[in-house]
């Protein structure tokens, strides 16, 4: 197999744009698609201070590689999960990429500075532990970014992270969901805009991205993901994906083009109604916000 | 050929020569959701594995909920 740019010998096949790439043209592919969903989107502009949101995985590093790359002011937020030794080993593959490449890292310690971890979290709530996770990280990736005065926060979410969200929200119909899944959340209410500028790449060109940079990125699997829903989802599509390649690209992208406004009334609905948090002042519709009320109920 | 896999990490010796994508086939791998790698770079579905070589079947998909 041939690069389709430069006729070298390539080493990544990508089905779904019946194309293959010797290593420079794919790094280079994977910057033009980073660039493009930040330029479609109007994700980032120049000049504005970027907080990226690390977890130590291929996705989160990766994307920090690409924008520090790119040129854009990019400093890494890490935040410590409690874990045991799946937090410990991420954060040695964050720190030791942030000091290799001379990069800014703030880091939040959640059992140090709000008294609980993840898995306890799970445990008082009988929720999934990815509940309590999802929620504290939406909560302090926004508020570091408004304490520290960044514009934005940048996650590491791609093609496969969107696609299959969005096709567990249209299972179950989740309407109001369906009306705010976008690759840009806007910065409004006291919340920092939210961007996603890995929506064009699917995990696999990260998995290749961190290996052709030389990324060492932490390969194992969250404990308490092993199973869940999601990666159900995931599964199932790249089944589908397996047979006919570009599938993922079009659900996901023809749902932006398509359908996505339909949705927007329910989700600007919920924003009704929104009041500062008696806990944080961030914008919530009860009393407390999510995480307010998540830290009241499991380290009281 | 020796094949490294992971989650759970494990070893396999699987006879060469061998094709990527045949490879993947005989265990039974999605294509999509991993990446093989060969020393360090990677490995298109075409490449033919020699006894000698030794390469990592690495999994790419990961993710709890958002």
């Amino acid at each position: 197999v041939k690069c389709r740019r430069c006729k070298a010998p390539a080493v990544f096949e990508m089905r779904r744009h019946n194309a293959a790439f010797c290593a420079d043209c794919f790094l280079r592919h994977c910057r033009d698609q980073v660039a493009k969903a930040i330029e479609q989107f109007d994700m980032i502009r120049p000049g504005e201070r970027v907080l990226v949101a690390v977890s130590g995985g291929k996705d989160s590093l990766g994307l920090w590689d690409l924008l520090t790359d790119m040129g854009y002011e990019a400093d890494g937020l890490y935040l410590g999960l409690g874990i045991g030794e799946y937090s410990d080993a991420s954060r040695d593959c964050t720190v030791r990429f942030a000091e290799e490449r001379g990069l800014k890292l703030v880091e939040v310690d959640i059992p140090t500075e709000f008294g609980f971890d993840i898995p306890t979290a799970a445990q008082v709530t009988r929720r999934v532990p990815c509940s309590a996770c999802g929620l504290s990280k939406r909560h302090l990736f926004n508020k570091a970014a408004v304490d520290g005065g960044y514009d934005v926060v940048a996650t590491g979410h791609n093609l496969d992270d969107e696609a299959a969200v969005l096709f567990g929200n249209v299972l179950r119909w989740q309407t109001e969901y369906l009306g705010r899944q976008l690759p840009v959340l806007p910065g409004v209410h006291g919340f920092a805009r939210k961007v996603k500028p890995l929506v064009r790449l699917g995990e696999r060109d990260l998995a290749a991205y961190c290996v052709l940079r030389g990324i060492d990125y932490q390969l194992d699997e969250c404990p308490n993901a092993v199973g869940n829903r999601h990666l159900g989802f995931k599964e199932a599509l790249n089944a589908v994906e397996d047979r006919s390649p570009g599938t993922k690209h079009a659900f996901y992208f023809e749902f932006l083009d398509k359908a996505s406004d339909r949705f927007r009334p329910e989700a600007e609905a919920e924003q009704e109604g929104l009041r500062p948090c008696a806990g944080c002042a961030e914008p919530t519709v009860a009393e407390l916000c999510a995480f307010c009320a998540l830290v009241a109920r499991v380290a009281p | 050929v020796k094949v490294l896999l992971r989650n759970p990490r494990r070893e396999l010796d699987v006879p060469g020569p061998i094709r990527v994508h045949s490879l993947l086939e005989k265990l039974d791998i999605n294509r999509e959701s991993v990446l093989v790698i060969r020393g360090d770079t990677l490995v298109t579905g075409d490449a033919l594995l020699e006894d000698s070589d030794s390469v990592e079947v690495r999994p790419v998909i990961s993710g709890g909920a958002q």
